[in-house]
């Protein structure tokens, strides 16, 4: 028996949110309203529980600095430490890697013509940690090993939606031809729409962030060949880190190879405006 | 031929592009030194000592002691690098979100309440005016 994808989720990752939660404020009126929309996937997560997660997420200038900035980076470590971002590293368990899937999909989508950047030293930023919070809750280790997947979405030009919507094709292949039985769930982290810098900051568009959960659900293709500009222009600058969630559309069956025909079923579907600067959504797709 | 740069007339933004990352070299990564307590302590002990170690430009220098965080986004800075600054001082993302907005923090925290700063006038530079 073969590995398989049997999940995709989607959230933003902010990282106001990671320290609403560590600061024991998820009660408080301003919060309770995001981390009520996220009860749903807690109780789905402990039912559905992977083997494996293949969480992409970018890096805030945590372990990347302008010195090397990778398109696509994979974490192969054993284990990888929450990053001190300046204020001390949250207050999260360490995350387990799984090296031997991790060096398998390396493997298997360079051989596909995606040069991935291979990682073996990593600290985590929120970017990855955040989600798992928002998920996982805050347990004392998280359920499962983790693949960490950092894209630069903050240099530009980043990869396009098109190249990460392909790319998850090919991580779906990669899965695929491992030959131990394993769940494994791909996350899709960032966004939605959001602009952190300069006088147009604070910009949110509601109208474009359902349109693209929409989209995402029943024409990721088409939805893949979007261009950067028109992130950049209608969902801000820090917008554009939505291109990671196609990558983890691509990987699911609907779109893979051979097709299959059924489309992904919609479990859990969440919309939040605002937290701190950032719009806030959240998908769960599971394979028919 | 000139690089392809569709994104130059959108209003209030800079991309962090190749060249901005090429011009802010040094200021984002004088950013980064302030991930390390010690780098913090030295930094706040003496500001522009701290920041005569780098190779920065004077203008760069400048909008650093001036906290003034739109001229350091003119002079090649990120906001995820120059957000370390502002932790550096103790302030919050949204009151740096807020200074470069020319709103107060409280006006700028409100916005966000209510749904955020609207798309409709600010997708084109001048489709106000």
């Amino acid at each position: 028996m073969a590995a398989r994808i049997t999940a995709s989720v989607y959230t933003s990752h902010v990282p106001a949110i990671g320290a609403a939660l560590d600061l024991g404020k998820s009660q408080e009126p301003y919060w309770q309203p995001l981390f009520r929309g996220y009860d749903f996937s807690r109780q789905w997560l402990q039912d559905n529980r992977p083997d494996v997660i293949f969480l992409v997420y970018n890096d805030h200038a945590t372990a990347f600095s302008l010195e090397m900035i990778p398109t696509f980076a994979i974490g192969c470590a054993a284990s990888f430490a929450p990053a001190d971002e300046g204020w001390g590293p949250r207050p999260v368990p360490t995350v387990q890697g799984h090296p031997e899937l991790a060096s398998h999909i390396a493997q298997s989508v360079i051989q596909q013509d995606f040069d991935l950047t291979i990682v073996n030293k990593m600290d985590v930023d929120h970017g990855l940690t955040v989600p798992l919070s928002l998920m996982c809750g805050q347990p004392s280790a998280w359920p499962c090993p983790v693949i960490p997947f950092a894209v630069n979405v903050v240099q530009y030009p980043v990869p396009s939606g098109r190249r990460c919507f392909q790319l998850g094709q090919a991580i779906a292949r990669a899965v695929r031809s491992f030959d131990t039985d394993l769940k494994v769930q791909i996350w899709g982290t960032g966004g939605m729409s959001h602009q952190l810098q300069g006088a147009r900051a604070g910009l949110i568009n509601a109208e474009f962030d359902q349109r693209f959960l929409d989209r995402l659900i029943t024409e990721p293709a088409g939805l893949a060949e979007m261009p950067h500009i028109d992130y950049v222009r209608e969902a801000g600058s820090e917008g554009i880190e939505l291109v990671m969630w196609l990558i983890a559309r691509g990987a699911m069956s609907d779109v893979g190879d051979p097709p299959h025909a059924a489309p992904p079923v919609v479990r859990h579907r969440f919309y939040h405006v605002p937290a701190s600067n950032t719009a806030v959504g959240h998908l769960i797709l599971e394979n028919a | 031929m000139a690089l392809y740069k569709p994104y130059l007339d959108i209003p209030g933004t800079t991309i962090f592009d190749a060249e901005q990352s090429r011009l802010g070299y040094h200021l984002n990564q004088f950013c980064m030194s302030l991930m390390k307590a010690d780098n913090r302590t030295r930094f706040k002990a003496n500001e522009r000592a701290y920041l005569d170690e780098w190779p920065m430009t004077e203008e760069q220098k400048q909008a650093v002691l001036a906290r003034d965080l739109n001229r350091c986004i003119a002079a090649g800075g990120n906001i995820y690098f120059l957000a370390k600054i502002g932790a550096t001082d103790g302030r919050s993302f949204q009151y740096m979100a807020a200074s470069m907005t020319g709103m107060s923090q409280e006006a700028y925290a409100q916005m966000m309440l209510a749904g955020g700063r609207a798309i409709d006038g600010n997708r084109y530079t001048g489709e106000n005016t």
